[in-house]
């Protein structure tokens, strides 16, 4: 199974080791080329300079063979964005996007796209171990 | 009316102005304070800091009673999303995004935005001896009609040279308001103007219709 993931930060580097030690194809996108240093020099997958919102560069990725597309640049609007052309343009069955933004997170997933907010898991998170304290 | 402008650069700046001039209530909203305080300074209080994609800004603004939104920030993913939250969450009637990557326009369409406007592409299509002999420029797209204004020069091998435009078999759905000749004449065409090459030719035509039109001027 075909994963393209945009963006090579904590979360991006750190999901796509994980996903090709599972035995996943996987395909990581980011603007600086230098971000693929985390993902140490015998990572097995594709790497693609470039912009994600950019459909060219996506297909560069493999994007009509993904499965999935998993989009955690720094920019919530760029995931967002990205995340609609992989799911409207491209069809992929799964497209997941991080949104800090609470409220955008929230309209986002009522449009239908697959989102996480991590600004809510942890408030939530503080708020249960405060209440356990 | 009650227009939102999201991005105070130039071309926010201007549209803000004009607008204003016009006599529409407007309010535009800019992230840098620097670039605020300037335009405050400019244009009076018609400036709220703020990021025009968070929510919680954009309500201070009062976008559930604007008629319309136009994004005109320098980033085409910003433009989407202040369009996509002012539809989704404030049913604001019109939503309009500045798009720099010409290919977003398809892209744009397709995720509801009303209108679309490629800076790129209107600036193409300026550049005389950029065009190539085949091209037509979407200058504006009108999505929620399906219409497009688009622009294409007459070739010197066209096969409308020399026959009247009401014997080029024309679709009903499209209509040729302008022709420009030249260096700047301006015709409105009839029934027996005649196209000549290098002729400027702008139609408004449904989106269906645009493959003919290519194949009439183009053959």
């Amino acid at each position: 199974m075909r994963i393209v993931i945009l963006g090579c930060g904590r979360v991006g580097a750190q999901l796509a080791k994980t996903l090709v030690a599972e035995g996943y194809q996987v395909a990581v996108i980011d603007k600086n080329s230098a971000a693929f240093a985390s993902l140490g020099s015998d990572f097995p997958g594709d790497l693609v300079v470039g912009t994600g919102i950019d459909e060219d560069v996506l297909r560069r990725a493999g994007i009509e063979q993904a499965e999935a597309f998993v989009a955690v640049t720094n920019g919530d609007n760029t995931n967002v964005m990205a995340a609609q052309v992989a799911r409207e343009i491209f069809g992929v069955p799964q497209a997941i996007c991080r949104i800090y933004d609470p409220l955008r997170e929230e309209i986002y997933r009522t449009l239908g796209l697959e989102t996480i907010c991590p600004t809510l898991w942890g408030v939530n998170r503080i708020q249960e171990i405060l209440e356990q304290g | 009316m009650y227009i939102i402008v999201v991005g105070g650069g130039k071309v926010g700046y201007y549209l803000t102005k004009s607008l204003l001039e016009e006599g529409h209530e407007v309010l535009m909203i800019e992230k840098d304070p620097r670039k605020c305080a300037s335009l405050i300074d400019e244009i009076g209080v018609n400036v709220l800091q703020g990021d025009g994609c968070e929510a919680a800004t954009v309500a201070e603004a009062g976008m559930n009673r604007a008629d319309a939104v136009i994004a005109v920030t320098g980033d085409d993913e910003d433009n989407l999303v202040v369009c996509q939250v002012a539809k989704q969450k404030f049913k604001v009637p019109r939503t309009i995004a500045r798009i720099n990557n010409p290919k977003n326009e398809r892209i744009f369409r397709q995720l509801g935005i009303d209108v679309t406007v490629s800076s790129t592409e209107l600036i193409l299509s300026q550049i005389k001896q950029v065009i190539p002999a085949q091209s037509l420029f979407h200058l504006l797209t009108l999505r929620n009609v399906g219409v497009s204004f688009i622009e294409m020069e007459v070739p010197p091998n066209s096969p409308v040279l020399g026959r009247p435009l009401r014997e080029l078999d024309i679709p009903d759905d499209c209509i040729f308001p302008l022709v420009i000749r030249g260096e700047g004449e301006a015709i409105i065409p009839y029934g027996d103007t005649v196209l000549q090459p290098g002729d400027q030719v702008i139609a408004v035509t449904y989106e269906a219709s645009e493959g003919k039109i290519r194949q009439i001027l183009y053959g």
